[in-house]
C-alpha cells in the first residue's frame, strides 16, 4: 500500500507526459492551461471561504460547536463518527465551499494524519453538495416534482458518513 | 440567498454563545483568524491545486473522457434503461458520469444538466425513476482522484496526500450503492 500510494503521484504525472506524447497532444502547454483553471477555481472559492471560515472560527471560540458536539455524541458514537466532525456533516450537503472550509479547518487542527483529518477528508472526498446538486439538475430539467430524488440522496450521504469514519479506522489505526 | 441566511445566523450564534459563555473576546479574535485561516488555506493548496488541474487536461486532451465514456456505456445503459432508447441522452449522460469520475466539475455539469433537460422532456414536472436515479449518481461523486481534498492536505503539511485513497473510493462506492438502493427501494413506496 504505501509503495502504491508512493508511485501514484510521480507515475500519474509520468503516464500522463507520455500518454500525451504518444497522441501529439502539446503536453506542456496543456499542463499550463490545465493550471490556470485550476487558479481560477481558487479564486472563486476564496471570498467563500474568507467568509465560512470567519464563522467557523468565531463559532469555535464561542464554545458552540463543542456544545453541538457533545449534545450528539451518544447518536454519532452509535454510529462509530468522531464527534469533532459534526460541524461537517451538518455543512456538507448544503455548500460545497462551506463544507471544505470546515474539513480544511479540521484537517490543520488536528493534522492531516490524525484520525479526525483523515475521516474529514474521505467525508470531503466521497460525498457532494447534495441540495445544490438537486437544485441544479431539477431547475434546469423543469422538474416540480422531486419525489424521491433527495431522501435517496440524503441515504447516500449518510452511508458516506458512516463508510467513511469506519473504513479510516480500519485502514490506518 | 440560503447561504446568506445560513451565515447570517452562525455569526448570530456565535456572538450569542460567546456572550453567555463569556468568550466575546475570544470569539473577536476568531473572526480575524477565520479570515487568515482562508488566505493560508488558498496559498498552501495553490500549488497542488493547479498541479492536478494542469495534469487532468493532459488526460482530458489524450482523449480519457472519451476512453472512458466507450467503458461505462453498457454499464449505465442498464442503470438508466428509459433514458437508454435515446442515443444522445445516453452520450450526455455518460460523459457526465467521465467527467465525474475524473474530477472535472466545470466540465460534468453543463453535460449533466443537457442529459437532465432531455430525460425530462414530455414528464410535465415530474421526476421519473431514472432522472432520480441520475440525480443521485450525481449527488453521491464517485471521482476517481480527490484532487481537491489531496491538495488541502498538502496544504496541511501531509507528505502523502493520496494515501487516503483506497478509504474514498470504498466510501464513494458504497454511498453510491446505498443512494441507489433507497432509489429502489423508495420508487416502490412513493408511488407518484
Amino acid at each position: 500500500m504505501e509503495q502504491f500510494t508512493a508511485l501514484l503521484v510521480p507515475g500519474l504525472l509520468a503516464l500522463a507526459a507520455l500518454l500525451g506524447l504518444a497522441k501529439g497532444v502539446d503536453v506542456y502547454s496543456a499542463l499550463a492551461e490545465g493550471a490556470l483553471d485550476g487558479l481560477k477555481v481558487l479564486l472563486r472559492i476564496f471570498p467563500a471561504l474568507v467568509g465560512l471560515l470567519t464563522a467557523v472560527y468565531m463559532l469555535r471560540a464561542s464554545g458552540l460547536l463543542e456544545a453541538a458536539g457533545a449534545a450528539l455524541e451518544p447518536v454519532l458514537h452509535l454510529l462509530g463518527i468522531p464527534q469533532e466532525v459534526i460541524a461537517l456533516l451538518l455543512v456538507r450537503p448544503v455548500s460545497g465551499s462551506a463544507a471544505l472550509g470546515v474539513g480544511a479547518e479540521l484537517i490543520e487542527r488536528y493534522g492531516p494524519d490524525s484520525l479526525i483529518g483523515r475521516t474529514a477528508a474521505v467525508m470531503l472526498g466521497s460525498t457532494e453538495t447534495t441540495f445544490y446538486t438537486v437544485a441544479v439538475y431539477f431547475g434546469a430539467a423543469g422538474i416540480r416534482r422531486s419525489r424521491y430524488a433527495i431522501p435517496a440522496a440524503l441515504c447516500a450521504d449518510l452511508t458516506g458518513f458512516v463508510v467513511a469514519a469506519w473504513a479510516v479506522r480500519m485502514m490506518s489505526f | 440567498m440560503a447561504m446568506s441566511v445560513i451565515w447570517t445566523g452562525l455569526v448570530l450564534c456565535s456572538v450569542l454563545c460567546g456572550a453567555a459563555a463569556g468568550q466575546l473576546a475570544a470569539v473577536s479574535a476568531g473572526a480575524l483568524e477565520g479570515a487568515q485561516a482562508a488566505v493560508e488555506l488558498c496559498v498552501g493548496m495553490a500549488g497542488a491545486l493547479c498541479l492536478w488541474s494542469g495534469v487532468m487536461e493532459v488526460l482530458r486532451r489524450c482523449g480519457a473522457l472519451e476512453g472512458l465514456r466507450r467503458l461505462l456505456t453498457p454499464a449505465l445503459g442498464r442503470l438508466f434503461p428509459a433514458a437508454a432508447r435515446d442515443e444522445e441522452t445516453m452520450d450526455l449522460l455518460a460523459a457526465n458520469v467521465s467527467a465525474n469520475l475524473l474530477g472535472l466539475g466545470n466540465a460534468a455539469t453543463p453535460l449533466g444538466v443537457r442529459a437532465a433537460e432531455r430525460m425530462a422532456r414530455g414528464s410535465n414536472g415530474r421526476a421519473s425513476d431514472d432522472l432520480c436515479r441520475f440525480v443521485v449518481c450525481n449527488t453521491a461523486s464517485i471521482q476517481l482522484i480527490p484532487t481537491t481534498v489531496a491538495a488541502v492536505r498538502s496544504a496541511a503539511g501531509c507528505e502523502t496526500p493520496f494515501d487516503i485513497l483506497p478509504a474514498v473510493w470504498l466510501t464513494s462506492a458504497l454511498a453510491l450503492t446505498a443512494g441507489l438502493l433507497a432509489c429502489r427501494v423508495l420508487a416502490r413506496l412513493w408511488g407518484d
